[in-house]
Order: structure tokens, then sequence, then C-alpha cells
């Protein structure tokens, strides 16, 4: 039999009726906006989203006061026939980090999406808050399936603003986004229809109590797995993201790159943690972690190889991606079970630290190219001048990626590097450190091109928006601050030894991995540098120019490597090998399991 | 044989199928007619297992089948749009150049699907 | 064997024989009309299944207009087939096994499912009191899965405004697709004349039977938007422009109504989405007649397309 359910997951709580309104405001601002159409799409967005902003804190706080998750029974019906939403510390946090982002969005794109009778605004809007409403379904959602319909809502959402402005070559990136995140979609789907076959609910707290090892839970846990690696872009699986994400206009491609992939990241955490954590076994969540890697090292290398500001902050979403997913190796405890901890906090962190750092990015990027009218990095000298705000806004944003305290990728970065020492598996480690000097090497690279001199000013065509940039500084600021925020009441944060900020061994640490991120941006990067004044010195150029062109040699490889991997085939072979290989690691983790 | 291993099977290899269209075609138009078999064949396994579930009086389970109308109504919005972003490339490159060859696949950046 | 088993074994093999028909076929526009027949034998299946509300929706929109949409499209695109490159003959290969390994597994995975199954028909039935609705799936789409319901028509108002923003900025605001003509005394026109009434009688029985019989809203909305689609077609409607107040209201209806409903449970009620038990059945049937309404437009203006004519003319 069946165990019975338990008690505490299957009734609403009191302040349950809180998750509802997560939802159902934005939504309703949906079907309000589509109503009223062209000329209040704005003024509606502007009156819902404060609205949103202020249910997620009191979530926050009334979560600090529940002594559990927050449950809700939509219709009072209990599952496994009705369907509830939960919230546990992990959603609360995601749901505060979407309201503040989306904040900070709305404000940057006043001016771009006016209360015009055109298209764009009408679009733009009503998309902004069917993200949001999709995004709140997926960190709430207590059932498989009602995650699948949000999973769709969210790419029907995310799809048309890759296209907005309709050129021939963002038409055909929302194509290939949309049918590679279709094919995700029917994987996922397909899982669920074999959990559903074998147990007989979708309900995730139902599910985690009745799932066995057979073969069935298998085949649909690396189903959905392979499904949601597609929608969330991690490495092999990233075609369609550099396209889609530099096309869009920025304050979509802020949305896109800084909220949507991580709804799709935030399914696979709740799969793996709270749906099956006794069933993936430590040889998948081992290739996981592999593939995170390559996704570092991939979508950094190609980073520093952009012509382009915005494909160069596409590509850095890429590599940053690949973080999310280092954390499931070192959550996997003795016990044979994924666990709570410092390595899901960790991971949790830095997607919260990317969303709010890389939407600033792409703001300031933006900025960038709506002033200038291009965005070609080789064009932008003397920028700072031009352009202080925006500048510093992305070096900020950056300098947050890097993970410089007190920011949330320094706080995460610890996290994990302690989890890593606990567990032994030091190569995880190093991975996490290259990992800091590869995305300061692509900072460094724009700021370099930024900052240094010239003679002529630069040619603006656009006004200057100063709300832009503040909009843009102040996430970037949230993103650099996040590191000292009590998080200890949401996640499970062993705050003991937190290095100081001006320690010692902190300051050597950032040096170190900005030094090496100079050191990997000379060398990598493709162009002739804005360190003119190195020729002065013959003797450290020329040395300097045998390394650059072995490296030049081995990045050329990697990039061929990619450009097969982009191809349509290719990519989604590698979705469907790598379902079987989930599938077959997890059987070989069960069938030879020591003892 | 019963009607469940036969359409069991039968609904394993039409979504093998649809997939194998998915990943071959280069044509964007026949990759959704293969998504769109590949989701039937999904449904078919949905139906499958509400059939399988048969029980007080009902022949096939209503969790699944309410699931799978929902689906079916998701993956023809994701044709709709599709289609539509299809037909809209059409015309902006037949205006803009005389096919919309623009050399499937070639370059990562600007390829079509 | 029995006849019954025999019958199955062939429909499925003309299943799959159609399925392979439509992958393999070079040219496009036969393989969609090799999906519109695989739709249509699909919902057979679905029959045999025992699940005749999907095999109406499955014939009404994944078959129907499903197809009617797939067939626009490709006769639209016609001459983009010629230019697509073949993909190379190792990669065909090296698909193919890859698929068949998955057909496998998934074959392999649905014959070890456990018995006896697991199921929820008995529960949804013991609950059906609550709703006084006798249909089932009704039940489940309307009471106990009531957010999914909600979230999909969220998703198709999403897709219409996705299809919408790819219009041209000229023609926002102007109706969707191009203007159709037909010969006034052409058999079209003739059928465009005399099939709606039939069409909208039997679009809202249809509706009115989910109650307690298979069928529903999504069905009688799609034999409805069939209709207007007829009319659309031979030149007697023309799409409506997309910046008009009236046809926004309706195709927000659904959603919109059942949100209000939902945050009216909320607030005196059980729980968002409960309806009172003495209310149940009005409540639901009233979201229902709106949601065909909706679901007909939806599906409607999905099929017309991006608005293509100013609303100048």
């Amino acid at each position: 039999m069946l165990p019975p359910a338990p008690a505490l997951e299957a009734i609403t709580t009191p302040s349950g009726f809180l998750l509802v309104p997560s939802i159902a405001v934005p939504l309703t601002g949906v079907v309000l906006a589509f109503v009223l159409g062209d000329r209040y799409v704005r003024l509606v967005a502007y009156a819902i989203i404060p609205l949103g902003l202020a249910i997620a804190v009191t979530i926050l706080v009334a979560l600090r006061q529940s002594a559990g998750p927050l449950v809700y029974l939509l219709g009072a019906w209990p599952p496994p026939l009705g369907v509830a939403l939960r919230a546990d510390g992990v959603s609360a946090v995601m749901l505060a980090a979407t309201a503040v982002v989306i904040c900070a969005v709305a404000v940057y794109a006043h001016a771009d999406f006016k209360d015009t009778a055109t298209r764009a605004p009408f679009a733009f809007w009503i998309l902004l808050l069917a993200i949001w409403a999709a995004l709140d379904t997926i960190f709430v959602g207590g059932d498989l399936f009602t995650l699948y319909v949000a999973l769709e809502l969210l790419t029907f959402a995310a799809v048309p603003l890759v296209s907005l402005e309709g050129h021939p070559d963002t038409l055909r990136a929302a194509i290939r986004y949309l049918l590679f995140a279709l094919l995700g979609s029917v994987l996922y789907l397909l899982g669920t229809a074999l959990l559903y076959g074998g147990y007989g609910t979708l309900d995730i707290a139902l599910l985690s109590h009745r799932i066995q090892a057979e073969p069935a839970s298998f085949l649909a846990a690396a189903l959905m797995t392979a499904g949601l690696l597609a929608k969330t872009a991690l490495f092999p699986l990233h075609l369609w993201l550099p396209p889609a994400h530099a096309g869009a206009p920025a304050a979509a491609s802020a949305i896109l790159s800084g909220l949507v992939v991580k709804g799709s990241f935030f399914i696979i955490v709740r799969l793996w943690f709270k749906v099956m954590p006794a069933l993936p076994g430590l040889p998948a969540t081992q290739l996981l972690a592999a593939l995170g890697a390559s996704a570092i090292i991939f979508g950094s290398v190609l980073a520093l190889r952009q012509q382009r500001l915005k494909l160069l902050v596409a590509y850095s979403t890429v590599a940053q991606l690949g973080y999310l997913f280092l954390m499931f190796p070192l959550a996997f405890e003795a016990s044979g079970k994924l666990e709570d901890g410092n390595a899901l906090s960790g991971g949790l962190l830095q997607a919260v630290s990317h969303a709010t750092a890389k939407a600033a990015m792409f703001m300031a990027a933006g900025s960038i190219y709506a002033r200038l009218g291009h965005d070609r990095l080789t064009d932008l000298h003397g920028l700072v001048r031009t352009m202080p705000l925006s500048v510093l806004a992305f070096a900020l944003a950056g300098i947050a990626l890097v993970g410089v305290q007190p920011s949330g990728a320094s706080l995460a970065k610890e996290l994990l590097l302690r989890a890593a020492a606990e567990r032994g598996q030091w190569w995880w480690a190093v991975v996490l450190e290259a990992g800091g000097m590869l995305t300061a090497a692509y900072v460094v690279l724009v700021l370099a091109h930024a900052l240094v001199p010239t003679d002529g000013r630069i040619a603006s065509t656009g006004p200057a928006l100063h709300v832009r940039n503040i909009a843009a500084l102040v996430l970037a600021l949230c993103s650099l601050s996040l590191g000292l925020l009590p998080w200890d009441s949401y996640l499970a944060v062993s705050h003991g030894s937190v290095s100081g900020f001006f320690a010692v061994e902190t300051l050597t640490k950032t040096l170190s991995s900005v030094l090496g991120g100079v050191v990997l941006a000379i060398l990598i990067a493709p162009w002739p540098h804005p360190d003119a004044y190195l020729t002065r010195w013959k003797m450290v150029a020329s040395i300097l120019g045998l390394f650059q062109r072995s490296c030049h040699r081995s990045v050329g490889c990697l990039e061929r490597a990619n450009h097969v991997l982009c191809q349509w085939p290719a990519a989604s072979m590698f979705l469907l090998i790598l379902a079987l290989l989930f599938g077959a690691l997890m059987v070989g983790a069960h069938t030879f399991r020591p003892g | 044989m019963s009607t469940v291993t036969v359409f069991g099977l039968c609904a394993a290899a039409v979504a093998s199928l649809g997939l194998y269209g998915l990943i071959t075609d280069p044509r964007p138009l026949r990759k959704i007619i293969a998504f769109n078999l590949l989701g039937s064949g999904v449904f078919l396994l949905f139906g499958v297992v509400g059939r399988r579930g048969a029980a007080a009086g009902i022949g096939n389970d209503p969790v699944p089948q309410a699931l799978v109308i929902t689906g079916i109504v998701v993956a023809f919005s994701a044709t709709a749009l599709a289609i539509a972003l299809l037909l809209r490339l059409f015309q902006t490159t037949a205006f803009l150049e005389p096919s919309i060859r623009a050399a499937p696949g070639d370059d990562p950046d600007r390829a079509a699907s | 064997m029995s006849i019954a088993t025999v019958f199955e074994i062939v429909l499925a093999a003309v299943v799959l024989g159609l399925g392979v028909w439509t992958i393999v076929v070079p040219e496009t526009f036969s393989a969609t009309v090799g999906f519109v027949a695989y739709g249509l034998l699909v919902a057979l299946v679905w029959v045999r299944l025992d699940a005749v509300d999907v095999a109406l929706t499955e014939a009404a929109i994944g078959g129907g207009l499903g197809g009617v949409l797939l067939l626009g499209a490709a006769a639209r695109l016609r001459d983009a087939d010629l230019m697509a490159e073949k993909t190379p003959g190792t990669l065909r290969a090296s698909a193919a096994a890859l698929s068949v390994l998955m057909a496998a597994a998934l074959a392999g995975a649905v014959l070890v499912l456990p018995d006896p199954a697991p199921t929820l028909a008995p529960a949804a039935v013991a609950k059906a009191g609550a709703t006084s609705l006798s249909n089932p799936v009704t039940n489940v789409l309307m009471a106990f899965r009531a957010m999914d319901t909600m979230l999909e028509k969220i998703v198709l108002l999403l897709a219409v405004v996705g299809v919408w923003s790819l219009a041209s900025d000229f023609a926002w605001g102007g109706r969707p697709g191009p203007r159709h003509e037909a010969d006034p005394r052409g058999v079209l026109v003739f059928l465009a004349r005399l099939l709606p009434p039939i069409g909208i009688v039997v679009g809202i029985h249809v509706l009115w039977a989910g109650a307690d019989q298979p069928g529903g809203a999504f069905q009688g909305g799609a034999i409805l938007a069939s209709m207007w689609l007829l009319a659309i077609m031979t030149g007697l409607a023309d799409t409506p422009s997309v910046s008009l107040r009236w046809i926004r209201l309706i195709l927000v209806a659904g959603p919109g109504l059942f949100l209000v409903v939902g945050l009216v449970g909320l607030l005196f009620d059980d729980a968002f989405l409960s309806y009172p038990p003495a209310l149940a059945k009005p409540l639901i049937l009233g979201i229902e007649v709106t949601m065909t309404l909706t679901i007909a437009a939806t599906l409607g203006l999905l099929l017309a397309g991006a608005p293509e004519r100013s609303a100048q003319p």
C-alpha cells in the first residue's frame, strides 16, 4: 500500500493564501493590460508591479514567522486530486529576486516602451507581466504538470520578446529558441506521463514519498532533466541562447538572461532535491557538474572572442549558467541522497546574484547601444567619458559576477568551496577558482576598451537617459551587496567562518583572479588590444605574442567545436544522448551501489 | 496483446518518429509537424497510462485525460506561434532577398533553426 | 486473438504508417495532408482508449484546426521547400539510431509500469458530488485542476499576443490575415451559408453536453471557431481589427471570469478557485460558456495570423 500523505504538506497553512496573489496579481495585470489596450498597458504594469513587489516581501516576512513552508490547496482540494502551492525559503528568495529584477527592468524600460498605440509597448508590458506570473507559478507550484503549463507560459512569453524588433535575424533566433524549447518541454511532459503511470500523482510532496528506484522513474528523471537542461541552455544545449538574448531589446534581454532561464533551472533543483533526492546517484550529479564546468570554459572563452558587447554578455550567460550546476555533486551526502545544505544555498545564491548582475549588465549594454547606435567593442574607446554611469554600472555588475566581497557571488562561491572541501571533491574547487578568473577576463576586456583614452569624442546618436543608468546601477549594487543579507532564515547557510571583507586572504584571492583575468583577456581576445602601450616594451610583447599565437590556435579549435554544437542536428542529438546518458548513469549507480 | 500494449508500443514509436523528424529535417515547417507528431505520441502515452488506470466504472482515468486536453491546447498554441514566426520571417526575407534560403544552419548566430 | 485486438493492431499500424509518411515524404504539403489524416485516425485510437473527451479534442483541435493551420502555412511557404539542403546521411543514421533507442526505452518503461496501475478515477468519482457535474473529465478540468485550465487559457492569450506582436508596425491594430474572396456561386460559399447555423447548434450542444457526457468548452469552441473560419475563408465575414475593444473583451473573458470567480472564492468561500457546492454547477457552466466564446475567438484569430492590413484602408 502507498504510505499515507504527510499531514503537514496537505493542509493550507495560515498565511498560505499569500501564494495566490503572487500568481493572480500579475495574471490580472496581463488580462487588464490586454483589454485596456495600447494606451494603458504601461499604466497597468506600473500599477501591478509595486503590488507584486509588496506581495513578494510579505511572503518573505510570513515565511519567517511560519514554522514550515507556506502551503495552499487550490480550490481546497488536497493532492493527489487537487493542486497545491508551496513556498519554502528557496521559493521565497526566488520570488523576491524576481520581483526586484522586474521592478528595475520596468523602470529601465520606461522610455523604450512608451504608452503609444504601437505594437512593441503593447507586447512588451503584457509579456513582462506574463513572465512574472509564470516564474511565480514555477517557484510556488507543487505539481509537476502545473509546472509544465507554467514552463510553457514562460516560453510563450519569452519568445515574442526575442523577435520584438522584427528583423529577420531576430525572427530566426526566435524560431530556433521556440523549437528547441518545445523539444525540451515535450521531453519533460514525457517524464511526467511516466511518473503518473508509476505513482498516480504528480504532486511533488506525494511523489517524493512514493518514488522508487525503478526503470520508469529513471527514464522519467532522465528525460525531464534533459528537457529542462535544453530550456536552461546548459552547454552543449546552448545553441539558441546567444542569438536570442543578444537580439532582443535590452530590457527584454535583461529579463531573458536574468530570469527566464532560471525558471527551468529551478524546476531541475525541485526535481533533484525534492522529488527524487535518492534517485540520481553520484555519477549523474558529476555529469551535471561536468557539463557546468564545460559551460564555464566554452562560454567564457567565446565571450572573449565576441566583437559585439551584447553577444559577449550573452555568452557570459552561457558560462554563468554552468556555475549553477556545480552544486549538484557537492550536495550529494554520504546517505546517497541530495540534501539541503551549503551547496544548495550556494547554487541558489549564485542564481540570484547572476539574475541581478546579468540584468544590470544587459541594461548597461543596452544603454550603450541606444546611445551609440552600435555595440562594437573596438569602437567603445573613450566611452567612460561619454557615458560614465553606464560604464560604472557595467563595471559594478562585472565585479559582482567575478565574486568580489561582499557580492552574492562571493558568498555563493564560499559556500560551494566549503561544500567541496567537506566532500573532498577538490576538482570543483579548481573549476570555481578558474571560473572567477575567466569571468574577470571578459569584464576586464570590456572595461579596458571603455577606459582607454582616445583623442576624438565618441559620436553619440541617441539621447542620454539617466533613469536607465540608475536602474542598472541600483541592480548592480544590489548584486554587489547580496552577501550582506541575512540569508540564514531562508537558506541553509552556516555563517560561522565567513571571512571578513578586508582580510588579507580575501584581498589576495580577489587580486589573483583579476590578474589572472587580465592575462587571459590578453591571450585570448582576438584583436590588437587597447594595451597599445605594451608595444613600448618590445621584449614583453614578443614573448606575449608567442603565447598569444598558441592560445589562439587552441581557442580556434574550441570555436570550431562550438560551431558544430550550435548546429541544430548536433544539439538536438546531444539532447537525446544526454537523456540516455543520465538514465544509464542513474541505473548504473543503483545497480553497482557499494554495500 | 492487450489494448494497452498495442497502443503503448504505438505511442513510443510515434514519439520517436517525431524525434527523428525534429532532429533531421532542416525545414522549419517540417520540424513543426514533427513536433506535433512527437507531442501526439506523448499524449498517447498519457492515454495508455490513463487506460491502465480504468476504475470506478470509468474506462480511462480522468486526470490524465484532462492533462492531455490541456496539453493539446498548449501544443496547438505553440504551433500557431511557430507558424506565425515562420510566415513573418518568410515575409521579411522575401522582401529583402529573393529567397528565404539564408544558408540554414551555417552561422550559429544567424541561422534559421 | 479477438477481432477487437486485430482491429487495434491494424489501427496502430495505419497510424504508424501515416506517421512515417508524414516524416519521410519530400513535399511539405503532402506531409501536412498526412498529418491531418493521422490526426483523424488518432482520434479513433483515443476512442479505443475509452477517452472520448480527448478524442473530440484531438479531432477538433489537433487534427482539425491544427491541420488547417499547417496546410495554410504549407501553401504559403511552398517554394521554401525546394531550397532546403539535405541533412547528411551519417547524421540521419545516427539520429535514427538514437530515436530507436529512445523508442525502445519508452516501450520498455511503459510495459513494466506497475500492476494494478495507480489511478485517481475512484477519487474523482467520489468527489464529483461537490460540483454536481457527472462528466469526470470536466470535473478535473474545471474543479480539481482548475489552476492548470486557467493557466492554459493564459497560454492561449499569450499565443495571441505573440502572434500579434509579429505584425509590421504599419499594420498594427489592423485586420489579421489576407482578405479572402470566393466565387459567390461556388460550393464553398454555399457551404459557408449552410453550415454555420448547424455548426453553432452542434457547438453549443457539445458544450452543454460536456457537463455530463463527453464534450465541453474546448470541443465546442473549436467547432464554433471552424464555422467562423469557413465564413472568413469564403469572404462572407472579415477578420476583426485587433484594436477593437469587443474582440479584446471576448479574448480575455474566459481567463478573466476564471480569475474573478477564483478571487471571489478566496475572499468569500474556502479557497481560490473553490466553488460553493450550491452554486458549483451554475458557476462552472457560466465559466464554460464564456470560455467557449473565448476559445472560439482565440482559435479563430490564431489561425488568422498576425495583423497584415492597416486598420485604415
